[in-house]
């Protein structure tokens, strides 16, 4: 076995050893199922709603907000900030607890380790959506159902969705262990996460779609690649922008944000001299 | 286990901005030894041992294991194994996935982890979170992570600091009986009373310099020669010894007599009829002349 699998299996081995992950992915399945079963509920009953009369805009807007596919985005919509944040500590904690000794000196391949890194916690990304994914299509198909709306389960367009939307969640693993190398700060890492992912990204999406120039930089904000990356989110809905970047688009600015940030890291602080 | 190499330091230098934190350090340490690696805190001992493991980037110079670079060895771990001071745990994984983690990432077999911990006797604790562990466990769970490859060479950090008696007893023996198979090992301390029971040779370093290499004898054997001598007839023996035209210091064992051998001593108590309640050679010699060793080094920075 060469350093490369030994660095992504003792990776996988740390995360699982430890409780960060499970209680994170307790919130991530409470915020998410409650989130999207809230929604389904609230919208498939607002006046207008599918299987009552009333005016026609209302019923369209009802309609519109409870399409199955933006109840299951909220999986990714507002569950990316946590393998974003299990990433980040994963790195930030190497630093936190000075475990990079143990951890060069077992392999002094650093770069493998931060490849090792990045591949570990895109598969647990990838199992944190998964975990978000049973939430919103179970709790809020769930509450559709419930509400006399179609969850369109055996439609091949949803299933495509839920795998679009774990392959979100799994890039965005990989990009929390680029953000942690750049930051090896936890405290640090963990409010630009939160701040970036809950207040400025958002604003920026806003902001960015009053104009044509700015909305075609704003498609490459992060969330709106995950966006385009898994459909159409309360976001998109809000900063309806023109010509948005296709699944596969948005899964490339993914990849590239995680690959940028990650060799930054590499480059900065993984190469120091560990003290 | 892999048979034990030299390990060589050819030259190695560090500097930090300004500091000159290690300063040509050029020493080899051969296998079937215990060598203790001394000098004060802020000496450059672990910026010189983390330059040997790849941690720290050397300014100049070399260090090597039989030649090759740590991070050169095909599995380092199964050749060196490491304990350092900061080498610290997650607080919230037990001591046996600790090893766990560490045995997947160095190509160990997992195999090992019960045997190293039944080593060190932590087996009963190892179910535990290390963040509840005290400084004496931590350490011998340093201890089982650098035996984790079973390796041919040990490089250890302080690793008698923070171990209670029975614990600074065990690892003494421990240390000497791995040497004794064939192993080069390598103990840092700031105290040379800490290890001086344990090792055979001595590399001493003060201010990034290397002050003194050889046996643990050598540096005894540059000690001025010295004895305590009492009396019940404490002022008939000051004046035999005053007679004599020797210098002596009052303490609180009885009188230290410079420059002498025992015997000259005894032969005077003798000649003046004056019976001895003591008469030894003064044993601080060792610390005494670490601590002029370590002191000199200063006068060159």
């Amino acid at each position: 076995m060469n350093s490369l699998m030994a660095a992504i299996r003792s990776e996988f081995l740390k995360v699982f050893t430890t409780r960060v992950w499970w209680g994170l992915a307790i919130i991530l399945f409470a915020y998410v199922g409650l989130v999207a079963a809230g929604a389904a509920l609230l919208f498939a009953n607002i006046p207008g709603a599918a299987g009552s009369s009333g005016a026609g805009g209302a019923q369209a807007t009802s309609e519109m907000l409870t399409q199955p596919g933006l109840i299951y985005g909220f999986a990714t919509s507002i569950g990316y900030v946590f393998p974003v944040l299990l990433g980040a500590l994963a790195t930030t904690g190497e630093f936190r607890h000075q475990s990079l000794t143990p951890t060069f000196l077992a392999n002094p391949n650093r770069g493998h380790v931060l490849v090792g890194k990045i591949l570990a916690l895109t598969g647990v990304g990838a199992l944190y959506g998964v975990i978000a994914l049973v939430a919103s299509v179970g709790l809020g198909g769930g509450a559709l159902a419930i509400s006399g709306v179609d969850p369109l389960l055996t439609d091949s367009d949803t299933w495509a969705l839920i795998g679009r939307a774990v392959l979100a969640m799994a890039l965005w693993g990989a990009i929390g262990v680029g953000l942690g190398a750049v930051l090896p700060s936890q405290v640090g890492a963990i409010i630009v996460v939160l701040a970036f992912t809950q207040f400025v990204e958002p604003l920026l999406r806003l902001a960015a779609s009053f104009s044509e120039v700015t909305a075609s930089i704003g498609r490459f904000l992060p969330g709106a690649a995950t966006d385009a990356l898994v459909g159409p989110s309360f976001y998109t809905m809000m900063s309806a922008q023109q010509d948005p970047l296709t699944w596969w688009q948005g899964g490339l600015v993914l990849v590239g944000i995680a690959a940028v940030i990650s060799l930054i890291g590499y480059a900065t602080t993984w190469r120091r001299d560990v003290t | 286990m892999t048979a034990g190499v030299t390990i060589e330091f050819d030259g190695l230098s560090k500097t930090f901005g300004a500091v000159q934190a290690v300063d040509q350090l050029t020493f080899h340490v051969e296998p079937g030894k215990v060598t203790g690696f001394l000098g004060p805190n802020g000496a450059g001992k672990t910026t010189t041992l983390r330059m040997l493991l790849g941690l720290v980037k050397p300014t100049s110079g070399t260090a090597t294991f039989g030649g090759v670079p740590y991070e050169r060895l095909p599995v380092p771990a199964a050749t060196v194994g490491a304990a350092l001071e900061a080498a610290s745990f997650i607080p919230g994984r037990t001591a046996r996935n600790h090893l766990r983690v560490h045995a997947s990432a160095a190509r160990l077999p997992a195999s090992r982890v019960d045997i190293v911990l039944a080593q060190v006797g932590l087996l009963e604790a190892a179910d535990r979170r290390v963040g509840g562990y005290s400084l004496g466990m931590r350490q011998r769970l340093g201890l089982a992570t650098a035996l984790l490859g079973d390796p041919g060479v040990l490089v250890l950090d302080e690793p008698i600091n923070g171990l209670d008696p029975e614990g600074i007893k065990w690892i003494r023996g421990f240390l000497t009986a791995l040497a004794n198979e064939g192993r080069t090992v390598l103990i840092s301390s700031h105290l040379l009373s800490e290890v001086q029971q344990s090792v055979d040779e001595v590399v001493i370093i003060a201010k990034g310099r290397l002050a003194h290499v050889g046996t643990l004898a050598s540096l005894d054997a540059a000690d001025t020669l010295r004895v305590v001598v009492n009396s019940p007839e404490h002022e008939r023996l000051a004046a035999a010894l005053d007679a004599a035209g020797y210098l002596y210091d009052e303490a609180r064992s009885g009188l230290i007599v410079h420059d002498v051998e025992a015997i000259d001593i005894g032969r005077t108590a003798l000649a003046a009829g004056i019976p001895l309640s003591a008469l030894s050679r003064h044993r601080s010699g060792l610390e005494d002349s670490f601590l002029a060793l370590v002191s000199g080094g200063e006068d060159h920075a």
